[in-house]
């Protein structure tokens, strides 16, 4: 078997691996790879050729390929090695076993780890809708590379249940390429989409949005015929007496992303049982000494810009890794408290050297709210969040030094102040 | 002109095939669907039965119990993986009886090594069991397969051996001259032969009425089914059935030869042959009764749900009879659980049935190795040896199954003809993992598209009627 070694290995060529290499490079890591199970870098973003990408990071609106293609242009720049074609089948610690055509099986031996490898969507079984298995249910990422990349239309006409992001772009993309979107349902009584998605691409094209809704029965022995929606109650229960049925050909599913850890468990990494992903510290390393992880392996991001800041950091951290600058003296968590649904870094190790990015979710869109963060009675630090909703990620910056004296656990929280709403 | 046609295509029909093979005959098998297995034997819990279950003298506890013994070897000499773990029948307090009834059922049957253990023994063979849980009946002999791999390697085997197979090919009358049969009718073709056998499923009682031969009832039974992910593997290590309770063996929780965790079926009556939709009851009844079995069974962990009919007949026992209405035909019919475990040993009675109608000689250059890579299966030697003699074993086109390039392309060019995502997936197990498909499809309709030299839009889910896109886009893109 081939075996090769180098100083650090990112798994992922999307855009958490294309920033993490690129800034471990930059940092002065002599040997970088970055290993791609695709035909080409860029991950998801081949796929995405609407715009909206880089706004925040790059101050200009790009689409996707063109965001992917930003990077993929100083990587050339640079001698970070490239395998791509190339299947990850097994990690430990410091060893990555890797497959490819041209090779075949590989073992490959990294000081560091970089887990960049993304999310998968949530499907079907996943959610377990009943009825028929046709042809025409898929999710809404597989039906956009269907169509942005094999330049095939996956059905004319169609239903799309879940309001993400994905899905929301699909059902504006299918209806400039002709296809009708009956509806998007949603669960919650909230979309789980971006507010500007909901206006580009359902307001703008007439597409219902149906809030606190689910499809109750898939219809059709060999294609799709039809789906039966339902209104839920409270409890996402479908109301009895609320059904309707809607013909379509396509059932098209943005019903949530979900971090793909399946190596990072195999590695002895530590997941968190909320965002699915590792649960790492500041520098992003996970519990695994010398495995980072960044990007949508560890916490489903919404901004591709917050995807590539956090590679940065997390590149950082690894090259001080292999430095041995990173002291361990200490390691406190980071909890969830009173309406966040989660905070990544989950843990932060002491003592503090630098400011801190803590990266959360609120549990239910909030207007004027504060977010705080907690040291037992103690405030460290606080920000005003004027419109907080559960797709948009908060930030919270603690300044260097912040931490000094601090106890054993820190907690965010987010309240609404008494005179809002 | 044929010497025998089989009707279905199923884990019966296969295995009457394979079987059939091995005689000097010229034997068809006419399907409906566009691939073996695609009803009842792709959605059932794959149990190779003990035999303790059915009442003694029954077709079904004699052919249970020899087909059992016949696996091992079979799924060696097919290369069809075979799980021997054992099964448990599970009793709470004040059931235990009901064990002793099952052990003595079992020991009039022939099953071997029975033995009722412990609740001590019972949490350390099985540490998930339900807390409830007083003590088990253990079967060792139980095992479990793939039903619809078997099927796949029974009908390979039977076309490598000269059996031909008919797809999309519903049989719509059966042709009978003075009192024998002489052929069956599908669409315009009309198939000649002096020996039918129907092995249709479901519908078997349908075409013996249509024979003219001995009635009988059949009543589909809907079995529902929660998948649930291979990070479950090893959370129960035998089948794990409930004591019985009326007519059905209850919820089960069973692990699957790829290390999922199996849960089901239901066991709803229905009157429609083609309702093999889920429905939101049958899937609670899971969530509601697994745990009478197991406790801690994650249910975030379904990666999906799946339903079959069982083809339950009046007299609720296994019909396998030479017609003596109709001379030349064949019933095998109401082959419900423990039909699976049965089917080898129907297979040899059904033989044996054709043997009394026509004279049996031995095929000359019969094979009956089948062999096909599964580079996941492969030590890290052989599939580098593997890939280096052909690069496509090395390009992963199915993530969470750790299937190649390769494996698909040896399927699309296996001994039956393969065209759909479907039969690929039954064949290489591509898109049967955690991500359904999200990550294989756009690739394997591209390798069908190009290997079958067909516009993608051509590429079906399930046979005719199932196109998994649409067509290319209007603007622009057209090759």
């Amino acid at each position: 078997m081939n075996r090769v070694k180098y100083s650090m290995v990112v798994i992922g060529g999307g855009p958490a691996g294309l920033a993490a290499a690129l800034e471990a490079r930059e940092l002065g890591c002599q040997d970088v790879l970055i290993v791609e199970r695709d035909w080409e870098l860029g991950g998801i973003l081949q796929q995405c050729i609407h715009n909206g990408f880089g706004l925040h990071l790059l101050g200009e609106e790009l689409t996707g390929g063109e965001y992917a293609q930003h990077f993929i242009d100083q990587l050339a720049q640079t001698d970070i090695e490239v395998m791509t074609d190339t299947m990850v089948i097994h990690l430990a610690p410091g060893l990555i076993t890797a497959v490819n055509p041209q090779q075949g099986l590989l073992e490959i031996e990294a000081g560091a780890i970089v887990l960049a490898m993304g999310c998968r969507e949530r499907t079907r079984g996943a959610i377990s809708i009943p009825g028929t298995r046709p042809a025409g249910v898929m999710t809404a990422g597989t039906a956009q590379r269907l169509l942005n990349m094999e330049g095939l239309m996956p059905g004319k006409r169609i239903v799309i249940l879940g309001s993400g992001d994905i899905g929301l772009i699909m059902a504006r993309r299918l209806t400039l390429e002709g296809a009708k979107v009956e509806a998007v349902a949603e669960l919650m009584p909230w979309s789980s989409g971006l507010t500007r998605n909901i206006v580009q691409c359902l307001d703008d094209f007439d597409i219902p949005l149906l809030l606190s809704h689910t499809v109750v029965a898939v219809h059709g022995s060999q294609r799709l015929e039809g789906v039966t929606l339902a209104r839920v109650d409270d409890n996402f229960k479908p109301i009895a007496g609320s059904e309707r049925h809607i013909p379509c050909d396509t059932l098209l599913l943005s019903v949530g992303l979900i971090p793909e850890n399946e190596l990072s468990q195999q590695a002895g990494v530590e997941l968190d049982s909320t965002t699915g992903g590792p649960l790492v510290d500041q520098h992003l390393q996970t519990t695994v000494p010398g495995i980072f992880a960044c990007g949508n392996v560890v916490h489903v991001h919404d901004l591709v810009d917050n995807v590539s800041l956090e590679a940065q950091r997390a590149a950082a951290g690894a090259v001080r890794w292999l430095k041995s600058e990173i002291a361990r003296q200490k390691t406190i968590p980071v909890q969830a408290g009173e309406g966040v649904g989660y905070v990544v870094p989950q843990r932060i190790s002491l003592p503090q050297p630098d400011e801190i990015t803590l990266l959360f979710r609120v549990k239910r869109p909030m207007v004027g709210a504060t977010a705080v963060v907690t040291d037992g009675e103690k405030q460290v630090a606080s920000k005003k969040l004027p419109f907080a909703r559960p797709a948009e990620m908060a930030e919270l910056v603690l300044e260097k030094g912040s931490l000094e004296g601090c106890g054993e656990q820190l907690e965010v929280s987010v309240v609404e102040r008494s005179d809002s709403r | 002109m044929f010497d025998v046609i089989i009707i279905g295509a199923g884990v019966i029909g296969s295995a009457i095939a394979w079987r059939l093979a091995r005689h000097d005959l010229n034997v068809a098998v006419v399907e409906r669907d566009d691939d073996v297995a695609s009803a009842t034997s792709k959605a059932n819990s794959g149990i190779i039965h003990a035999g303790y279950d059915p009442e003694p003298g029954t077709l079904k506890a004699g052919l249970n119990v020899r087909g059992n013994k016949l696996y091992p070897d079979l799924c060696r000499e097919l290369g069809v993986d075979y799980l021997a773990c054992g099964s448990m029948v599970i009793a709470h307090e004040g059931q235990e009886e009901k064990l002793e009834k099952l052990l003595l059922r079992g020991r009039q049957n022939g099953v071997e090594d029975m033995a009722i253990i412990s609740r001590d023994k019972l949490l350390d063979m099985e540490p998930n069991v339900a807390a409830e849980a007083t003590s088990a009946l253990y079967a060792p002999s139980a095992a479990v397969v793939s039903p619809y791999q078997l099927t796949v390697a029974l009908a390979e085997n039977a076309a490598l051996n000269g059996v031909e197979f008919m797809f999309n090919t519903p049989v719509e009358d059966v042709l009978v001259e003075e009192g024998r049969v002489t052929g069956v009718r599908c669409g315009e073709n009309i198939f000649a032969a002096p020996i039918v056998i129907n092995a249709a499923g479901v519908h078997a009682d349908r075409l013996a009425q249509l024979a003219g031969a001995e009635r009988y009832d059949i009543t589909p039974r809907k079995g529902e089914y929660l998948l649930l992910d291979k990070a479950m593997e090893g959370f129960v290590r035998q089948v794990l059935f409930p004591v019985p309770r009326g007519s059905s063996k209850g919820v089960l929780v069973v692990p699957t030869v790829e290390g999922n965790i199996l849960a089901g079926p239901t066991a709803w009556d229905t009157e429609d042959r083609e309702d093999v939709a889920t429905t939101p009851q049958g899937l609670e009844e899971i969530r509601r009764e697994a745990p009478w079995l197991v406790s801690g069974i994650s249910w975030g962990k379904v990666i999906g749900s799946f339903a079959g009919l069982r083809a339950v007949a009046d007299n609720d026992d296994f019909i396998i009879r030479a017609s003596a209405r109709v001379n030349g035909w064949i019933d095998v019919g109401g082959i419900q659980s423990p039909g699976l475990a049965s089917a080898p040993a129907i297979a040899e009675r059904v033989e044996h049935l054709v043997g009394g109608l026509t004279e049996l000689n031995p095929r000359q250059d019969h094979v009956t190795q089948r062999k096909s890579p599964r580079v996941s299966q492969l030590d890290r030697m052989k599939r580098q040896q593997l890939i280096e003699k052909d690069s496509a074993f090395g390009r992963i086109v199915c993530r969470c199954e750790d299937v190649s390039e390769g494996e698909v392309l040896a399927a699309l060019a296996g001994a039956l003809p393969v065209c759909s995502l479907d039969a690929l997936k039954r064949r290489t197990r591509a898109g049967t993992g955690r991500c359904q498909g999200g990550f294989c499809v756009p690739r394997l309709v591209a390798i069908i598209s190009r290997e079958k030299g067909i516009p993608p839009h051509q590429v079906t889910k399930k046979g005719p009627g199932s196109p998994v896109v649409s067509g290319w886009l209007d603007k622009g893109w057209k090759q």
